[in-house]
């Protein structure tokens, strides 16, 4: 099974994930969550740790745009995001590892689509690169 | 400030092919502000690092430090103890390339390798770019251009321009750059000195810029 | 008083100068121009040797100017500051002068990343202002830039450039005041295709009282097609062409294109002969050079007879 680190903002993908919970919708448990109180808060080196401790998949789940609590914060994640998937590019790990997701508060069944369709991806694109030669880093 | 920008990955990774235990060492100074070699850069580089390496099943061990300056050898001293204890192969500086150079200077034996281009001095445009304002050519006569300098800013470093080029007031080379000349024109005419632009600026002593060879600045009164 | 250069005595009389450039090779074969030089003798008045134009590498102008001398056509030797610092532009200064070539036209030239060598390092030790001042002085005083005297007393006909389409127009005005007052005895313009700007301009060279300090030659092209005209367009910065010309050279077929191009130029000609101020034409026929002496002569620009 894949291991996917999602970062959720506080105030829109950590509620939808919450409401997922409550509406009891089904997404792989391997997907495991990491609160922040924005998209704002995410670094290009949260990003690169998740990968270099062995994750296989990373996704940064935020507000609509429009909608960021801290008016501006998913827009930076964005950014932030599209830089790391080029550096990602440039060390021969794919690109497609790594997704920018937005949706609101109420959408728990969106929450869990993402889910479904991020570890989708990372089962197509099997195991980071990374697991292959070294499978004792264990510390996710 | 001294504008810099990490090398392209692929670079840096080809530069320490050879090598297994490496020290980054970043620089709080100017390349901290730019963005290029402060403490959050040598923690990215330090991770593109391994992962790559990792990748490549060659693991590397990357040890990263920072020090404030790298442009005093007093700084650089710092790095004595953790050099004697790691057996490095390599220390990749990500300070301008001073840093490299003064590091080398005192770990002698030691390779050291540029982590960054070292581009100009400059200053932030706005925050995430940052333009070349100053060449240092040793002699400044910006009084003469209403506060700009046409060395650094005119693509052809003219001091009577603007050029033929200089159209529709973009630079002939880069169409995204204001031509300087018009700037200065704009600058000049608000504060009144248009006749002081008529007047022919004579040829340039170069010999105070690099083009006289490499220089040193002194102050008498502080040397011990 | 030194002897006047047949330029320089064809506009000291007053009469409208015809001159036209030319474009170096890129390489050592001058067969070619060796058969254009003698169609164009005594069709010009003189020709303007390229400086390595738009910074691509070619034949060096003093080099080719020397050739067309002896071909019996006048040259006017081009020199851009871009390539040579001021030890180097004195010295071929010096050489030009010892092999006849008396006219100059300075000007800093395209930059080196327009060119064929964009990594190369930029000179522009001195700027076209400091370098006709300089000429000035070698001519006048006999002495290099340092002060040092030189010997012989060689002459020169020194001239500079301007783009009567640029928008700042006070800017170009003090810019070209700056080149007459160093020493500037002739301007050559970027090609005018548009007349209403090209009289803008000139209209304010005439209010400052420039134009009668220094003749202002205007530049002509000769286009021979319409990809030809889109090429200068996209790729030739400072020269500005209207949509008026592409239009109407794409308006007609690909075999009539010549045809139509040369009727462009000729009223082009006629446009300038009748304007006051414009005190002769500088023909530039970008790849087209073996077309001049046509041009000309469909221009009704000859007889060109020397100045003595």
């Amino acid at each position: 099974m894949p291991r996917i680190v999602a970062f959720c903002c506080q105030y829109c993908a950590y509620a939808a994930a919450d409401l997922a919970g409550s509406m009891r919708l089904q997404y792989d448990p391997n997907i495991r969550i990491v609160l922040v109180p924005c998209t704002g808060r995410i670094d290009v080196i949260h990003i690169l740790r998740a990968i270099e401790d062995g994750a296989d998949g990373v996704y940064v789940a935020g507000c609509l745009e429009g909608g960021c609590h801290f008016l501006e914060g998913n827009f930076k994640a964005k950014k932030r995001v599209r830089f790391v998937k080029k550096l990602l590019e440039r060390i021969g790990i794919e690109p497609e590892r790594l997704e920018m997701f937005n949706l609101s508060s109420a959408e728990g069944p969106r929450f869990a689509e993402i889910a479904r369709e991020m570890t989708e991806k990372i089962k197509a694109l099997g195991p980071s690169p990374l697991r292959r030669h070294n499978r004792s880093k264990e510390n996710i | 400030m001294i504008i810099a920008e990490m090398k392209p990955v692929k670079e840096i990774l080809e530069m320490v092919r050879d090598y297994q235990n490496i020290l980054i060492v970043g620089c709080k100074g100017c390349v901290a502000v730019c963005n290029a070699g402060g403490p959050k850069e040598v923690a990215i580089l330090g991770a593109l690092l391994r992962i790559a390496r990792r990748k490549e099943g060659r693991d590397i061990v990357v040890d990263e430090r920072v020090l404030d300056r790298q442009c005093e050898p007093q700084l650089i001293e710092q790095l004595a103890g953790p050099v004697k204890e790691n057996n490095y192969d390599a220390i990749v500086s990500m300070a301008c390339s001073v840093g490299p150079q003064y590091i080398a200077e005192q770990f002698d034996t030691m390779v050291v390798l540029p982590g960054l281009n070292t581009g100009f001095m400059g200053g932030t445009v706005v925050h995430g770019i940052w333009g070349e304002y100053c060449a240092g050519c040793g002699t400044c006569q910006i009084q003469s251009f209403g506060g700009l300098c046409p060395l650094t800013r005119c693509a052809k470093g003219l001091l009577n321009g603007p050029c033929g080029g200089s159209v529709d007031g973009k630079c002939e080379v880069n169409k995204d750059v204001d031509c300087v000349w018009e700037l200065i024109y704009n600058r000049m005419k608000k504060l009144g000195q248009l006749d002081r632009l008529a007047q022919a600026v004579g040829a340039k002593d170069w010999s105070t810029s690099l083009s006289g060879g490499p220089r040193r600045i002194i102050r008498e009164d502080l040397t011990i | 008083m030194k002897a006047q250069t047949n330029l320089q005595a064809i506009l000291a009389k007053g009469e409208f100068a015809v001159t036209c450039a030319y474009a170096p090779p890129c390489g050592t074969d001058i067969a070619m121009i060796l058969e254009n030089a003698a169609q164009l003798k005594g069709k010009v008045h003189a020709v303007t040797v390229n400086d390595n134009p738009a910074a691509r590498v070619r034949m060096s102008s003093w080099a080719l100017s020397k050739i067309l001398l002896d071909a019996g056509v006048e040259p006017i030797l081009e020199m851009v500051t871009r390539d040579r610092n001021r030890i180097a532009l004195q010295s071929d200064l010096l050489g030009a002068s010892a092999l006849g070539i008396e006219n100059v036209v300075c000007l800093a030239g395209d930059h080196p990343a327009s060119g064929d060598h964009p990594e190369a390092k930029k000179v522009f030790d001195l700027d076209a202002v400091q370098w006709i001042a300089a000429i000035g002085q070698i001519r006048d005083q006999g002495c290099l830039m340092n002060g040092k005297k030189i010997s012989g007393k060689p002459n020169f006909f020194v001239g500079a450039v301007a783009n009567p389409f640029v928008e700042s127009l006070e800017l170009h005005m003090i810019h070209l005041q700056k080149k007459i007052a160093a020493g500037a005895q002739f301007i050559q313009t970027l090609p005018v295709l548009e007349m209403e700007r090209f009289s803008l301009w000139l209209s304010e060279v005439r209010g400052r009282a420039l134009a009668d300090r220094c003749p202002i030659i205007a530049g002509v092209l000769a286009l021979k097609s319409v990809e030809i005209a889109e090429y200068v367009r996209n790729r030739m910065r400072g020269i500005t062409i209207p949509d008026a010309v592409i239009d109407r050279l794409g308006a007609v077929p690909e075999d009539q294109q010549q045809e139509e191009g040369i009727n462009i130029f000729i009223e082009s000609i006629e446009a300038l002969r009748r304007t006051e101020g414009v005190r002769g034409v500088h023909i530039v026929a970008i790849g087209w050079e073996e077309k001049l002496p046509e041009l000309i002569e469909r221009a009704d620009l000859l007889p060109r007879a020397d100045s003595s």
